[in-house]
């Protein structure tokens, strides 16, 4: 109970500061802005005469992703330490883990809110056509999952520096990483010169090949597993890499 | 209040505090003395929990910070050095963060956060963003965090460090009032802080503590302390040494200053001479004018520089 009460006094001062600087202003109108252009532009959604946000809109996601979730995560940990203010943070009456999980949880809150605010989509091909509005509703669940995925790793990149650019480029390069383990070339690549089993497992690890599923409006217990699961293990070496860097 | 045994951390292969043992209770207030580097702020750091210690326990109103840590983190209120505060935040919302996590809640918070404003002198600043803060609000503010659960003990890493004079005078009259109720300790490198307002004193230097007594204690450890001042007018130098040398209690004589015809002396006195010296000064010398006479008590800084000079600095200064 006093638990939740902690994490969510971190959460609230997060979220606090997101709205204070003009990080989330800045965020969220490129956000809105990439997506509406790569639908109605580059994806041509109109000319595709499809009812559908799957492939227009939410293919795009992983992409959009990459960049911007490691802009939003880089500041949590790295800003703390460049200031001093962790020392603050980590001497309060709270577990380290309330104060993660608190972070996390306001910058997680936060991207929810950034895809909640592209509804006119929603509206758009509702207005257009007839699309299978659960599809739509499960697509936008895997997003946020896959957000929350790139976000806890961009939480143990913040912890490892105190530098938010060191912090971003690398979330960025893992980020890849994870998407290009199911982006369907590299995976033709190693089934090809290597074996069609490291393919597989390859893939097992690629954000794409879990996000699929969310698209088909299937809500599989394994996709869902695979990202809570990063985020997990994400946010318990983040406070591993916390441990030990005071530990000297 | 605060039990420190054997307190040790390494950093790699250096070793930032070695084997510091101490304890404060209610009612004093412990300044922290030693040089930059000397492993004061390490120290601090592992007493509110911040750093692991490598060796050693520290307890906090009989909680181990390290297996009790959130029961002993609430007696402690813990300015960092350098007054780190979220820059993000007004001094309003940082106050309130700082109290919400202390678990005050509703109308105990907003007193709380009334109390330290006024306590602190913030009033004016109260709906600054920190960012735009000069250093002395940034580190009041800072301050005011550290006491507003009104906690028993006190943790202030160089409390009055970046502040003007009037704002340090401030501070040290705080810290005097708040250590009659509560376990105070501070570091500082102001030695005259130790005065206003410390009940005792230690002095750590390369991580091991090389003095601990109250100021009047550390000051005896002074060369100085016992010895006598005099000034004398119209009197050459050499006869002033050269009779003052003859009385039985000196040990030997220097001469401070000689200018204009005024003469400044100091004897200092043989071993076991418990202030005696001044009155035997003062009869050897009753035939001159004398425009001063008087008996050192000490001072600090000339304990802290014999204690914590490498050995090679103290001879060149010699």
């Amino acid at each position: 109970m006093n638990a939740w009460r902690n994490v969510w006094t971190i959460t609230k001062r997060e979220l606090g500061a997101y709205f204070t600087s003009p990080i989330a202003y800045v965020f969220i109108v490129i956000f809105l802005l990439l997506c509406g252009l790569f639908t109605f532009f580059v994806a041509r959604f109109l000319e595709a005469g499809e009812a559908s946000l799957v492939r227009a809109f939410f293919d795009w996601h992983p992409w959009f992703y990459m960049f911007l979730v490691p802009a939003v995560g880089m500041r949590l940990w790295a800003e703390e330490r460049r200031v001093g203010t962790i020392e603050l943070l980590l001497t309060m009456p709270i577990t380290v883990w309330q104060a993660i999980v608190g972070k996390f949880l306001a910058s997680w809150l936060f991207l929810g809110l950034a895809l909640v605010l592209t509804f006119p989509m929603v509206i758009t091909v509702n207005y257009l056509g007839h699309p299978d509005n659960g599809v739509i509703l499960t697509a936008y669940i895997g997003s946020w999952l896959m957000a929350g995925a790139y976000l806890a790793i961009s939480c143990i990149t913040s912890a490892l520096t105190r530098s938010q650019v060191v912090s971003f480029i690398i979330s960025v390069v893992v980020c890849l990483v994870l998407i290009l383990a199911g982006y369907p070339p590299i995976i033709n690549f190693v089934e090809e010169f290597f074996s069609a089993r490291l393919a597989d497992f390859v893939t097992a690890f690629s954000v794409m090949t879990h996000f699929e599923g969310f698209q088909k409006g299937v809500l599989d217990s394994r996709d869902i597993l695979f990202f809570l699961s990063v985020i997990g293990f994400s946010l318990f070496t983040t406070s591993v890499i916390l441990r030990t860097h005071r530990a000297g | 209040m605060i039990k420190v045994q054997n307190l040790a951390k390494a950093f790699g292969t250096k070793r930032a505090v070695d084997g510091v043992s101490f304890s404060v209770e209610r009612g004093e207030v412990l300044g922290f003395l030693g040089p930059n580097g000397a492993g004061k702020s390490t120290t601090m750091r592992m007493i509110t929990g911040f750093l692991p210690p490598t060796a050693g326990t520290v307890t906090v109103g009989g909680f181990d910070i390290v297996q009790h840590a959130i029961q002993a983190k609430r007696l402690i209120g813990y300015l960092p050095e350098n007054a780190p505060a979220y820059t993000d935040m007004t001094v309003f919302g940082f106050l309130n963060f700082a109290a919400e996590i202390r678990g005050l809640r509703g109308d105990a918070r907003k007193q709380a956060v009334a109390r330290v404003v006024e306590m602190c002198f913030l009033g004016t600043v109260l709906h600054q963003s920190v960012e735009t803060l000069s250093k002395g609000y940034r580190h009041r503010t800072c301050f005011a965090q550290s006491i507003i659960h009104d906690p028993d003990v006190l943790v202030l890493d160089e409390p009055t460090d970046g502040l003007d004079p009037n704002q340090k005078h401030e501070v040290r009259q705080l810290i005097r009032r708040m250590g009659e109720k509560k376990a105070i300790i501070f570091s500082t490198h102001i030695l005259e802080e130790v005065d206003a307002a410390c009940t005792r004193a230690i002095i750590i230097d390369r991580g091991k503590i090389v003095a601990n007594g109250t100021p009047q204690e550390l000051r005896q450890k002074s060369e100085e302390a016992g010895a006598v001042m005099l000034r004398v007018k119209g009197v050459p130098s050499s006869a002033v040494t050269a009779k003052l040398s003859q009385v039985p209690l000196v040990k030997r004589v220097i001469i401070l200053d000689d200018k204009n015809g005024h003469v400044t002396v100091r004897a200092f006195p043989k071993s076991g001479t418990n202030g005696a010296l001044a009155q035997a000064i003062g009869e050897a010398a009753h035939e001159w004018q004398i425009e001063q006479l008087r008996s050192e008590e000490g001072r600090l800084d000339d304990v802290f520089r014999s204690i914590t000079m490498p050995d090679t600095a103290k001879e060149v200064a010699q």
